[in-house]
């Protein structure tokens, strides 16, 4: 693919705008908005890697919470090392811990942060190993995923001691030696997880671009067609659900220094399925939709529950039953529907036009 | 010319249930070899025990001579020469037809080659050649989901035209077409036989006569009888269970 196509296709061309729009924001915008902006921004990266097992495979998974949930602990335990400063987190000794235990040490490292890939990259393997080989698919697959879900948030809030419980992780000052709560680390942090949404999208289009993304597409139209054409679907589909967990761990450590906490909360059932809900909204299948659907939500919710906190999970259900009932396809899918009615007519006379001239 | 595909006293049964009871069959090479057979009889069981999806309790599958074909995966079949189709067309519907044969003709299926070798230009030749010969030709860029039934049918056949096999495994591909589109069905798999064979599963006794070289016709897990298309029409065993009782909706 070079670099010519990419800015052919109307996708490329508006994520292109937006990555433009979110770097002049700052000129516009508070350094509190572009904080917020910055969280709905790493909601878009993981959005894209919920689109891409979803919207292309056709996986839906209803677990997404934890990887980015795994992603995000990692970032947290090192920044809370880094705020200890050699000694005891405050919430251990809370609990009454002596020492730190083992699962903590390697933090205070930075190369600990590769944990924030790794991490969520075995889980996934093992799990999409187990189920993808044994053929656990459809329906079954999204309620395993669920119940994954489910486990993480149980065992994080139980193990208080080591997790910080219901409460999360909070309290850090530093990263890298700067301090969180100045404008200036706020920028940088916004700067930076645009960057990794360009790098995402980047790296999602290069492979839905390919034959693999057609492949993708097949295992979600007949998987049986894909495994009597050759292909062992597990092993892409493994691929796949690897990959989106590695880029839901990287939003959830992008999340983590602009929000300030991470909590189990972040990680259950219902954050897990707004997230598709997200993609629903933006256009499955697309990617584009996803980073769309992600900050116009999020956009939207903070907006709306900043005035009216009670009336947003109505209207975000409300929003969505519209969307499935009126646009299976998503905004995305409404507006290419429009514009072919609009193109369309010019695209038919340029082909008769090229047909009489064959003749 | 050969045997291609042996098969010896081949049993399966579902929870007690004998879906084949000892099916002993030669498929020469070249052959359009046509199983029918009332519902139920065991056809489309056999064709899902030859390709992988069952495994039979008892007998053997051998190809192309020394192949033992039971304990194939199903994603490997391929790639000895054995192709499938299914008896509802399908095909990939959001992809174009041309994406469809795309994904079929590549030889390396792993995920390096998917990203990293484009279709090589003898490739793009050999999809054309074969979409010209489907007669899909011109819907090159159409979506799949847009085609008519007959040409997912054709579309899917042209799949497997696309993996240079030796057996090719079809169930039903007439069902659902008229008269015209079965002609050319018919016409295809003729041309095909030149350089493959071809097992077919099918209920359109019509077509089968018209087609078929050599016809086994299947009764309860058995085979009843086994021959041209005369003989086993004048069979009276085969009259019986199959041509006489049913002959009403089959003919």
């Amino acid at each position: 693919m070079t670099t010519k196509n990419f800015f052919k296709t109307p996708s490329s061309q508006t994520f292109l705008i937006i990555v433009l729009l979110l770097l002049i924001a700052p000129l516009f915008l508070s350094v509190f908005r572009i904080n917020l902006l910055g969280k709905f921004i790493a909601y878009a990266i993981l959005a894209i890697g919920i689109d891409l097992i979803w919207g292309y495979t056709g996986i839906l998974s209803l677990g997404h919470g934890v990887f980015f949930g795994l992603g995000a602990y990692a970032m947290g335990m090192y920044l809370k090392m880094e705020a200890a400063h050699g000694k005891l987190p405050d919430f251990m000794s809370w609990s009454g811990l002596e020492n730190l235990p083992t699962v903590w040490a390697p933090f205070s490292n930075p190369l600990s942060l590769a944990l924030i890939v790794l991490v969520p990259a075995l889980l996934a393997f093992i799990i999409g190993y187990l189920t993808f080989r044994n053929r656990i698919r459809g329906v079954y697959f999204s309620i395993l995923s669920q119940a994954l879900s489910l486990i993480f948030v149980v065992f994080f809030i139980g193990q208080q001691a080591y997790t910080g419980g219901t409460n999360g992780l909070t309290g850090f000052r530093t990263m890298f030696g700067m301090p969180l709560a100045t404008d200036n680390t706020k920028y940088i942090l916004y700067y930076a997880a645009i960057f990794l949404l360009v790098l995402v999208y980047l790296y999602c289009h290069f492979l839905v671009k390919h034959r693999l993304g057609k492949i993708l597409v097949a295992i979600r139209d007949g998987e049986n067609r894909v495994r009597f054409s050759g292909y062992d679907p597990a092993v892409y589909k493994i691929f796949v659900y690897v990959s989106s967990a590695v880029i839901a761990g990287i939003a959830g450590a992008i999340f983590v220094p602009q929000v300030g906490i991470i909590s189990p909360a972040e990680m259950g059932i219902i954050p897990s399925i707004e997230m598709v809900i997200w993609v629903a909204i933006g256009g499955r299948g697309t990617l584009i939709g996803a980073v769309i659907g992600a900050i116009l939500v999020n956009g939207l919710k903070s907006g709306i529950s900043e005035s009216f906190p009670e009336v947003w999970s109505y209207f975000l259900g409300l929003t969505f039953v519209i969307v499935v009932i009126f646009m299976p396809e998503g905004l995305v899918g409404l507006v290419k529907k429009y514009a072919s009615k609009i193109t369309c007519p010019i695209k038919k006379r340029k082909a008769t036009e090229k047909a009489s001239s064959v003749n | 010319m050969g045997t291609i595909l042996e098969i010896n006293n081949l049993i399966i049964s579902f929870d007690g249930f004998r879906a084949l009871n000892g099916v002993t069959t030669k498929v020469e090479k070249g052959e359009i070899r046509f199983f029918i057979g009332p519902n139920g009889a065991g056809k489309t069981t056999l064709l899902d025990a030859i390709c992988g999806r069952i495994r039979p309790q008892q007998g053997s599958i051998i190809f192309d001579g020394d192949k033992n074909i039971m304990h194939y995966p199903e994603h490997k079949l391929v790639n000895i020469g054995i192709g499938r189709k299914f008896q509802v067309p399908s095909v990939f519907t959001s992809l174009s037809v041309y994406e469809n044969m795309e994904v079929s003709v590549v030889n390396d299926r792993s995920i390096m080659a998917s990203l990293f070798q484009p279709i090589t230009k003898a490739q793009k030749e050999k999809i054309d050649d074969i979409l010209d010969l489907v007669d899909l030709k011109d819907y090159c860029d159409k979506k799949a989901a847009d085609l008519s039934h007959g040409q997912k049918q054709w579309l899917e056949i042209a799949m497997l035209l696309v993996q240079d096999l030796q057996l090719i495994l079809l169930d039903e591909p007439v069902a659902g077409m008229g008269r015209k589109e079965t002609i050319k069905t018919g016409e295809l798999l003729k041309s095909i036989a030149h350089h493959c064979t071809v097992i077919v599963v099918e209920h359109d006794m019509e077509f089968v006569r018209d087609y078929a070289s050599k016809v086994t016709v299947m009764h309860e897990g058995r085979i009843l009888d086994e021959g041209s298309v005369s003989q086993v029409q004048n069979n009276p065993k085969v009259i019986d269970v199959y041509l006489g009782r049913g002959g009403g909706n089959c003919a």
